[in-house]
């Protein structure tokens, strides 16, 4: 601001230093490590969606950002962690055209066309995802093994746009949750924390999920209660079944550290923007989100349920604002 | 973070609120000094809420520190003192704090005015409650916390309420500001024996006095003297935190209760009252001395001496500003009251008044508008607001204009501390908002009522 420019401002003049674009960058550093990880396994594909994601996302931020100061919504750094969270979220051998196409229907249709960031219901990376898994289902349920050598690419990668494209890898590794689901068979929990498992980008390593989760909850930045809600919900629900059938049930730990379920709760179930804002709203979506995922994984016809639970609980956020009121002081009743 | 110490004891508190940084360092030990006077004082006539003090003296008159220069204009009004020896030199229109253009006098100084004045104790065992809030309301005396309400409105307890406790309010949570810190620390009796002329009439179980822990001298001061005090008084040590010093914060952390919405706190029982107020009540009825001078605190990152000083209500701001040494900003930002409530000054050609309670001269750098994002809901805002309410949901309604809405999240409880800007990470003017509402849901009420009334008598006729 120059000297010369008149300044009229009412109070406070005193403010907190930490502001959104702050917030977005530090979840997007916290991201890093996973995204180093998902390197490790998946080598250039990891990379390549990675940044396909974020250009797509950040391309698209700026074609529909109509207001005066066109790079201002790149500023706010909101697109470029949907872009990453988008990316974290895909099979590693997934076309890179559709993965751009994932971009734009995610900025686009997840939070653009709302009114930007702050005015979207739904989480704008999962419904990226969404819509992917409607439009592209074969190629999002295809995975890849995670040792494939860093600088190959998996699966159908390089496949030409509006084509389905030919893998180059032979291997196709099915994940844990499908095993789960179709062949009964559990992984063992110590593979899913290190993350040697076929899954995507993002999923896989349970270890450095769990790790940055509660870092981001040392600092602030994401608040326990839903998080706690889901984990809790989803171990006691699932933890019942297991109790009456160890044979056809997962246990409860294979559930945690399974599929999306970091991933979701630590980065996408804790998304202020579509989540309840108090903390009594808060337990009431996470407890939505682990009966949801209890309940798609074991009866519903997907494999994986925390994108859609997710989903769904999100949708239900305004009502749940609209009921979960705090009192106020001075008042008897939370009118 | 804090001021050079802390109190160690227990402290209490209330729940949400914030942490600005306090800045207290700056003036929290310069003892209070007193200013000399200068060549002439500017004194609006509606220096307090309610009616303007009406004018009872004509230009050219001569008058004495601490006569009488304007009556009580109805029982929501306090009377006006000279604060020099002198002769009434312009009566007008005057430019006043926050810009206002009010009716006033100002007063040319005989230069041989003497600080000294005769001092003379009033007869308190000859009065009954209705005089003392008489003496009250003719000494001048207002709320010096800064909000300037007329103080014998407050001790006028109606018949059927009654006071429990008397409550002094220490904290000054506002950063920066340390005059209530440096009244308490150096004159805990005449705080005291103020307490005791009150509760002559009040008739108070118990007086409390709640002090934030950062001015742990002020703490024991207080303490030393109300020990030996016959008239059982409280020091309680409060948390440091924003708004501590706001009334319903202060009654929550003290007896537990909240006040409940749309009332008092003589509701609870609990006459509320500024720590520097009371001190003017005792130096009325001990020596006759009315409101002509109080304790400011200029500080700020931009003022060669920040200090404590006793002014003479009316002293023009720029000879307060070169008193503490002058600006040394090209540019500085200049506030009046504590940098989260108070108000910036286009101007320095305005006085001392009696809700003055700081000056802060800022820089640019400490006063600077962000660029505003969307509300992401991160919810900050809901944890900081001490009131419960959700400046979130009402912030994106203000967005809208949807006044009416905002009425159903109880925006008409907002007290306007700023909390939820403070915290703000999209730099939304959320509290600057809830007062434009505030104002508008007002102004629609008195409409309402007037169209009302009109509609009553076209049905009469």
């Amino acid at each position: 601001m120059s000297s010369s420019k008149l300044s009229i401002s009412t109070a406070p003049f005193l403010k907190e230093k930490e502001t959104t674009p702050n917030i977005m960058l530090f979840v997007v550093y916290t991201l890093l490590p996973v995204l180093g990880v998902s390197f490790y396994y998946f080598g250039l594909s990891a990379v390549m969606i990675t940044l396909t994601a974020v250009f797509s996302c950040m391309l698209t931020e700026w074609m529909f950002n109509k207001s005066g100061d066109k790079l201002k919504s790149l500023k706010d750094g909101s697109g470029l962690l949907t872009g990453i969270l988008l990316a974290l979220t895909l099979p590693p051998g997934f076309p890179l055209w559709m993965v751009f196409v994932g971009g734009v229907a995610a900025i686009g249709l997840g939070k653009a066309m709302w009114g930007g960031l702050g005015q979207n219901v739904f989480n704008p990376a999962l419904l990226g995802r969404a819509f992917l898994q409607s439009a592209f289902p074969t190629a999002i349920t295809t995975w890849s093994d995670p040792n494939g050598g860093y600088f190959s690419f998996r699966g159908t990668n390089l496949a030409l746009p509006l084509f389905q494209g030919e893998p180059v890898d032979a291997v196709s590794g099915a994940t844990p949750l499908a095993q789960m689901k179709f062949e009964k068979v559990s992984t063992d929990w110590i593979e899913l924390l290190i993350g040697n498992v076929g899954g995507s980008l993002g999923e896989t390593c349970g270890a450095i999920l769990i790790l940055m989760g509660l870092f981001l909850l040392l600092k602030g930045i994401i608040k326990w209660r839903i998080p706690l809600a889901i984990i809790l919900t989803v171990s006691i629900f699932s933890g019942i079944f297991y109790l009456i059938d160890p044979e056809i049930y997962p246990s409860p730990i294979f559930m945690l550290l399974s599929g999306g379920m970091l991933l979701g709760t630590i980065y996408m179930a804790t998304d202020p923007v579509t989540t309840p804002l108090t903390s009594k709203g808060g337990w009431i979506f996470g407890i939505g989100v682990g009966i949801l995922i209890v309940l798609i994984r074991i009866w519903g016809g997907l494999p994986e349920g925390v994108m859609y639970a997710i989903l769904l609980m999100n949708a239900g956020t305004p009502l749940i604002n609209r009921f979960a009121k705090t009192r106020v002081y001075g008042h008897k009743t939370t009118k | 973070m804090s001021s050079s110490s802390t109190y160690s004891g227990k402290t209490r508190t209330f729940s949400h609120g914030i942490h600005p940084e306090e800045y207290k360092e700056l003036s929290s030990d310069c003892t209070i000094q007193r200013m000399p006077f200068v060549e002439e004082y500017m004194l609006p006539l509606g220096q307090h809420i309610g009616g303007p003090s009406k004018l009872i003296v004509t230009k050219g008159q001569k008058v004495n520190r601490g006569e009488k220069i304007a009556d009580a204009s109805g029982f929501v009004s306090v009377a006006l003192h000279s604060p020099v020896d002198g002769e009434i030199s312009d009566i007008g229109i005057f430019t006043n704090p926050n810009g206002q253009v009010l009716p006033g006098v100002k007063i040319k100084t005989d230069p041989y005015s003497t600080q000294v004045m005769e001092e003379k104790p009033r007869d308190l065992d000859k009065m009954d409650a209705a005089t003392f809030v008489n003496e009250v309301q003719s000494s001048g005396i207002v709320g010096l916390g800064g909000a300037a309400f007329p103080t014998h409105v407050k001790f006028a307890i109606p018949e059927d309420k009654n006071c429990k406790y008397i409550m002094l309010n220490g904290c000054e949570c506002e950063p920066f500001l340390t005059a209530d810190h440096r009244v308490m620390a150096e004159w805990p009796e005449v705080i005291v024996d103020g307490i005791n002329i009150l509760n002559r009439f009040a008739k108070a179980e118990k007086a409390y006095i709640g002090i934030e822990a950062n001015k742990p001298d002020a703490i024991e001061a207080l303490k030393k003297v109300a020990e030996k005090n016959d008239f059982p008084i409280e020091v309680i040590a409060l948390k440091v935190k924003y708004p501590q010093g706001a009334e319903k914060m202060m009654i929550t952390a003290i007896l537990g209760e909240e006040v409940p919405s749309g009332k008092l706190p003589l509701d609870l029982g609990v006459l509320l009252c500024n720590v520097g107020t009371i001190a003017a009540i005792s130096d009325w009825f001990r020596k006759s001395k009315p409101l002509i001078e109080r304790v400011v605190t200029i500080t700020g990152t931009a003022i060669k001496n920040p200090s404590n000083l006793l002014i003479p209500i009316g002293t023009p701001m720029k000879d307060v500003i070169d008193y503490c040494g002058g600006i040394t900003d090209d540019s500085p930002r200049i506030l009046l009251g504590g940098p989260m409530m108070g108000a910036i000054q286009k101007s320095l050609d305005i006085p001392v008044i009696k809700g003055t309670s700081g000056i802060l001269i800022l820089t640019q750098n400490e006063v600077r508008s962000l660029d505003e994002y969307n509300c992401i809901r991160c919810a900050k805002c809901v944890d900081a607001c001490p009131i419960f309410l959700n400046p979130s949901a009402l912030g994106l309604l203000a967005k809208k204009g949807l006044w009416e809405d905002m009425m159903e999240y109880n925006i008409m409880d907002c007290f306007e501390c700023a909390s939820c800007s403070f915290v703000c990470p999209s730099s939304i003017p959320l509290v600057q908002s809830f007062r434009v509402a505030k104002g508008m849901l007002r102004e629609q009420a008195m409409r309402d009522k007037a169209k009302e009334a009109k509609e009553a008598e076209e049905t009469k006729d």
